[in-house]
């Protein structure tokens, strides 16, 4: 057999793979590249613009606002996201049936699908008869009018996202805790360490990576949110929940300027990556030479 | 009365007892070596002293206070772990600092002792470098600073040399004994290697089966075993242990074995318990392979491992039973070879039907 022959069989083995991989993935990537570049609609083949549809975003105060409130939402879900999945795997990391009953509780809402869980907050956030109006009445208070009122409808988005999102986290967190070895703890008993230390000194550090993990993988997920805003609130009122992936699913499914919305997306990818890559480079510099005990 | 007592140490985890009505002295400044097989309760005995498990009945007492109520960190006792617990996100000299830090001791103070402990155990160009960036050898040492710099009145060694290849494992226990005259407290250190116990310990204490089997010197352990069952896990290869029958005569206790060979043994006829029955046991030096006639038995060989210095005979006697011999290192023997043996009667031991052990008058 000679050396060329052996290089095709080769290939052979990974053409399934290899062809899927092109199809799906690198075939639309360079396409959505080159419908940036187009003015085109569903009808016909276009014509090239070179970046005028990147000229025209910069210019549109709709898409610049979209890309605001899909920042402002993602800063509203992030941190007390991490927050909330931390301290529900800190009380559930422990080996009763109680804990292992709440773990499945607590995670039962990420299986459930968007249009599922809009639904329930709908009915938890309607001012007029929702559970938190109705809450708010008995007590004698004006009801919240959440999915109204500009500046409620981002915190409802994020409030209902937070309660979807919260199982993998926590999930990613127990699985941390439970890396960590007991005797590090037995260690930090014998060195006169409060609760409260062995947190902040031991627990904490030890769960860096983890932390890491869950910030960078919520953020570039949050970057993306759309189902929420589009079924909770239609990106409305006046625009002020519309987040960007909504804006691309408007201009190209709405008025079919697909090289708008192409343009539109290549812009979020490239947000997406330098926000994940900056994570990435500020939290790995100073972590290094850990791992050992 | 200063130093450590456990008064009736009683332990059981999910119904199984693992500890059962311990009581132990221990002498302050004394190197104790608690030796004892898996799940012996050598371990969960100096778990319940630093307190990381508590015991079901029973008292801990350190220097006349009772410390069995306190929490770990209240108890003046410092424990190195056998996988070293250090903490990985925390500088060398930040491990050291941390248990000093929260008992409120001040800066200056934290920095001299870690100064003299780094010192003392050649770890001064490792305080600024994380533990992942240390070899073996060095946690180790960077575990024993982290317990030296709190300056306990009990060190607790948790199987501390299991971790190390073998050449660095003589190395630690030469320093472990050093550091020893150093420090001003007591020590106890569980190992399941009874060469680490002999040559460290003033005294050794012999666990099995939840219970102390025995607590002498090294050298007493070994030439004095409480029990069959001390006399056969210290010393290396194993105690031989035969049947045999005592005979009549004079105040020395002599044994017929079952293939008839007599041993005219060193112990007192009247120290041992009414009955014929007992058992011998022999120590690989006191049966020779000999060749010049003044063999006592003999028995067929089985095995020879040469060890260099020496060489040991795993031979079997006519009767089937099976007795560890010694020869020149240079052995010749083959298995199958039929050799005379010289059982030095004098270094025998008996048992009795309970097990306890007698042995020639202590000189």
């Amino acid at each position: 057999m000679n050396g060329q022959a052996r290089r095709w069989d080769g290939l052979l083995f990974v053409a399934p793979f290899l062809l899927l991989y092109l199809l799906i993935l690198v075939y639309p990537l360079f396409k959505g590249l080159w419908l940036s570049l187009h003015s085109v609609d569903i009808f016909g083949d276009g014509t090239f613009i070179g970046l005028g549809n990147y000229a025209r975003l910069f210019a549109d105060p709709i898409f610049i606002q979209s890309l605001v409130n899909t920042f402002v939402v993602t800063l509203m879900i992030v941190p007390p996201l991490t927050v909330i999945a931390l301290a529900l795997a800190l009380a559930l990391n422990r080996a009763t049936r109680g804990a292992a009953i709440f773990r499945g509780i607590f995670f039962s809402s990420a299986v459930l699908s968007v249009t599922i869980v809009t639904l329930i907050w709908r009915f938890i956030l309607a001012p007029d008869a929702g559970l938190l109006g109705e809450l708010w009445t008995a007590l004698g208070w004006e009801p919240l009018p959440f999915l109204s009122a500009p500046h409620l409808t981002l915190p409802a988005l994020a409030i209902t996202t937070i309660w979807w999102s919260l199982g993998l986290p926590m999930l990613l967190f127990l699985a941390g805790l439970q890396q960590i070895p007991h005797d590090m703890y037995e260690a930090a008993a014998l060195d006169r360490a409060s609760k409260w230390t062995t947190f902040w000194r031991v627990t904490l550090p030890s769960l860096r990576r983890t932390t890491i993990l869950v910030v960078m993988l919520q953020t570039a997920a949050q970057l993306q949110l759309f189902g929420q805003s589009q079924l909770l609130t239609a990106g409305g009122p006046s625009g002020a929940s519309r987040t960007a992936v909504l804006f691309m699913f408007e201009s190209a499914f709405g008025r079919w300027e697909l090289g708008y919305a192409a343009a539109a997306a290549e812009i979020l990818f490239l947000i997406i990556l330098a926000v994940t890559l900056t994570q990435y480079w500020l939290t790995g510099r100073a972590g290094e030479g850990e791992g050992g005990r | 009365m200063p130093g450590l007592i456990l008064r009736n140490i009683r332990k059981a985890f999910k119904g199984t007892q693992v500890l059962d009505g311990v009581d132990l002295e221990v002498a302050p400044r004394e190197f104790i070596a608690f030796l004892g097989p898996s799940g012996s309760g050598k371990s969960t005995l100096l778990r319940i002293i630093a307190g990381l498990e508590y015991a079901d009945d029973g008292e801990v007492i350190l220097d006349e206070r009772r410390i069995d109520t306190l929490p770990p960190g209240d108890r003046g006792v410092a424990m190195v772990f056998q996988h070293y617990a250090l903490y990985p996100h925390m500088t060398v000299r930040e491990n050291m600092a941390f248990g000093l830090r929260n008992a409120k001791v001040p800066q200056a103070e934290i920095d001299s002792l870690i100064a003299d402990a780094a010192r003392v155990l050649e770890i001064d160009p490792l305080l600024d470098r994380k533990p992942a960036q240390l070899s073996g050898g060095q946690r180790q040492r960077v575990a024993i600073g982290r317990a030296i710099v709190k300056r306990p009145r009990l060190f607790l060694l948790d199987e501390p040399l299991s971790n190390l290849d073998a050449a660095l494992r003589l190395r630690t226990r030469v320093e472990l004994a050093q550091l020893r005259q150093r420090v001003d407290a007591g020590v106890i250190m569980v190992t399941h290697d009874q060469a680490e116990a002999m040559t460290l310990a003033d005294r050794i204490v012999v666990f099995n089966d939840r219970r102390i089997q025995q607590v002498a010197p090294p050298m007493e352990i070994y030439l004095r075993p409480a029990n069959k069952f001390v006399a056969q896990f210290v010393g290396s290869p194993a105690m031989t242990i035969i049947p045999g029958t005592l005979q009549g005569g004079g105040p020395l206790a002599i044994v017929a074995l079952g293939n008839g060979a007599v041993v005219e043994t060193a112990v007192h006829r009247d120290s041992l318990p009414s009955g014929a029955q007992v058992e011998i046991g022999l120590r690989p030096e006191s049966v020779r392979v000999t060749r010049n006639g003044d063999a006592t038995t003999s028995g067929a060989v089985e095995l020879v491992e040469r060890l260099g210095e020496r060489s040991l005979v795993y031979a079997r006697l006519k009767d089937g039973a099976a007795v560890t011999a010694e020869d020149e290192g240079v052995s010749t023997l083959k298995v199958g070879d039929e050799v005379g043996l010289r059982i030095d009667g004098g270094a025998a031991h008996l048992f009795g039907p309970d097990g306890t052990g007698y042995h020639r008058p202590a000189a």
